[in-house]
């Protein structure tokens, strides 16, 4: 190219700056090449990261809930992180009936102690998400169908939840998910 | 079409060969692009403004796309949904800023291209179509520029979509009509601010399109160049990689810096404090200007404030604003002079230096400025000489002006000699 071209013959000129092997052209070709690719690189995290969840979306990421007027073998439907979550005050036969199952049995192994908090057993509080494709399951509301085993059922593909809302039939691979959350009087509980 | 001395494509692995044989588009961009595409060996850095101009288009429809995923185009939340990306969205603040002084470095770019084309002759022949394309661009930016500063629904937002709506409000007859219909109601409102949305996402891939047919009109001739001489032979070009790919990015570099200070040091300064205000329909801000690069075109649409026999003074500016940038379709037959160069033509260079560039300076000082004397006497003198300059003082320094001897060719403008001029004469 060079000699075809009529301009300084380059290559000559640095080969014989520094003779055989690496030339100093390809030191600075290399530097320069290299910054630029990692500051384009770097410039790709903003584009990425401005996806992500917003700072007002982030601030509505817990949910604060009066339980009070909940009766035994009421539910209710509270919304955590523009989903559904499912408060429920269990009776004292549906926390017979969750401890009764063997455990070993389950397809996703965790007893009802596991599920609920220390002194709270019969608050049972999940997401309203089935683990399968993400509906909503029934039996949170008066008169919906509960399912084989009084807990949940969800009508999309038919996975059925027992008391402890954990997996019993159908496609759903694990129990409802229980979210983070503490009770911060007798009363209120805090999600998220 | 290139020289017939332009190197060759040739596939480095079976895989490349496949793919060109079928779509040969690896060979297109390094015809475009790459070392395919000979280019005069005496570009200085004016020739920069090319590539840095199709970077910034890069730039704004990346941040553009990125903001539209946050933005809302309707009246009652737009101003809302424009603080939330400030706020609320990850690096939203950078984001906006970027896009916006993105506007502002990109007419910044575009007017020194113009600039280069303007002094080395680039418009004239056979370059005319890239000149009428390159023009069609800039009337592209600039409505979408106008539509985008509009989106933030601040005060300077909605009396910027008011003023310039009734522009079209001057023209006679049909302009009332003409205005509602443009807003889709009495006042810029939510119609407004949609379609002004819709069609500030459409033109910038409009501009692509049409930058494409001015890239691709440009290398039926190749680049211009600084002596405004032809290539003649081989030893007048080197290939554009790595030649110019290094010094485009080297002036890319120069480019990011002083980007990067405005917007991460000064990212308002170009802006409108008023802009930071929800608009509102029932109060007009005291000082009302559009942004910096209208300034010009803004002083000559006050320029003019009696009526002009018949025509109402109104219609008049409208008429001069849309004129000062419709008389460069004409500039490549104003401009009859068979030398391109500006540095041949000492009589043109006189009138480009001290005529042209200190009239748009006047323009660009008295646009930004209050509408009061002595401002519009300023801008009408230099309107008048804008004119004057293209329509009747080009034409005759072409056909009076003696230019100075032009270089055989652009390997003797570089080396002093040129051994095919040698063998020429001796022949």
């Amino acid at each position: 190219m060079t000699e075809s071209t009529g301009t300084a013959d380059v290559d000559g000129v640095a080969a014989a700056e520094s003779g055989e092997g690496v030339r100093r052209r390809d030191f600075i070709n290399i530097a320069a090449v290299g910054a630029a690719g990692v500051g384009g690189v770097v410039t790709l995290l903003p584009l990425v990261s401005q996806m992500a969840p917003s700072k007002d979306v982030l601030a509505e990421s817990s949910t604060e809930l009066d339980v009070s007027a909940i009766q035994p073998g009421q539910a209710v439907k509270a919304v955590f992180r523009k989903q559904p979550v499912f408060v429920r005050n269990l009776t004292a036969k549906e926390i017979e009936e969750a401890n009764a199952v063997d455990v070993g049995s389950l397809r996703d192994p965790q007893t009802l102690a596991e599920r609920t908090k220390e002194g709270h057993e019969n608050w049972l509080i999940t997401m309203g998400v089935c683990t399968h494709l993400g509906c909503v399951p029934l039996g949170a509301g008066e008169g919906e169908n509960k399912g084989e085993f009084g807990g949940y059922f969800c009508p999309c593909h038919g996975s059925h939840y027992d008391t402890a809302a954990r997996i019993r039939k159908g496609p759903a691979p694990l129990n409802l998910q229980v979210p983070e959350y503490e009770f911060t009087s007798d009363t209120v509980v805090k999600i998220g | 079409m290139s020289f017939p001395w332009a190197n060759q494509y040739e596939p480095q692995n079976p895989l490349m060969k496949w793919v060109d044989d079928r779509l040969p588009l690896p060979r297109f961009v390094y015809n475009a692009i790459g070392a395919g595409y000979p280019v005069p060996r005496n570009l200085n850095y004016f020739w920069n403004f090319g590539v840095l101009a199709g970077f910034c288009l890069v730039l704004q429809i990346v941040t553009g796309v990125v903001l539209a995923m946050h933005y809302a185009p309707n009246a009652l939340v737009a101003f809302d949904s424009t603080e939330h990306i400030m706020r609320d969205v990850n690096w939203g603040w950078m984001l906006r800023y970027a896009h916006a002084n993105g506007a502002s470095a990109f007419f910044v770019v575009v007017y020194l291209h113009i600039f280069r084309g303007f002094f080395y002759g680039s418009y004239k022949a056979p370059r005319e179509m890239v000149w009428l394309m390159g023009v069609v661009i800039f009337l592209l930016m600039m409505a979408t520029a106008f539509m985008g500063y509009v989106l933030p629904w601040g005060q300077m937002s909605f009396w910027g979509a008011k003023v310039i709506t009734g522009l079209f409000g001057a023209i006679p007859l049909v302009g009332e009509p003409l205005q509602i219909w443009l807003l889709g109601g009495f006042a810029p409102d939510n119609a407004a601010l949609n379609r002004f949305f819709s069609l500030h996402f459409l033109l910038p891939f409009v501009i692509a399109g049409v930058v494409i047919l001015h890239i691709w009109a440009l290398h039926i001739p190749g680049s211009s160049n600084p002596t405004g001489v032809e290539v003649k032979g081989e030893s007048d070009t080197i290939p554009f990689h790595p030649y110019y790919t290094a010094k485009d990015g080297f002036g890319l570099g120069v480019f990011l810096f002083l980007y990067c200070a405005m917007l991460f040091f000064l990212p308002n300064a170009l802006g409108h404090p008023d802009n930071y205000i929800p608009a509102n329909p029932m109060s007009t801000p005291a000082h009302i200007v559009p942004e910096w690069y209208f300034w010009p075109f803004y002083a000559i649409l006050r320029a003019f404030t009696a009526d002009f026999f018949f025509i109402p003074a109104k219609l008049m500016g409208v008429i001069a604003m849309f004129g000062s940038i419709l008389v460069w379709f004409f500039l490549p037959w104003l401009d009859t002079s068979p030398v391109r160069s500006g540095h041949y033509r000492p009589l043109f260079r006189k009138f480009f230096w001290f005529g042209l560039i200190p009239a748009m300076a006047v323009l660009f000082y008295c646009g930004g400025a209050p509408a009061e004397e002595p401002f519009v006497m300023m801008s009408q003198l230099a309107t008048a000489y804008y004119f004057l300059h293209f329509l009747v003082i080009l034409p005759i320094v072409a056909s009076v002006e003696r230019p100075e001897p032009l270089p055989y060719s652009i390997t003797e403008a570089v080396l002093g000699s040129d051994d095919n001029a040698e063998l020429k004469a001796a022949s």
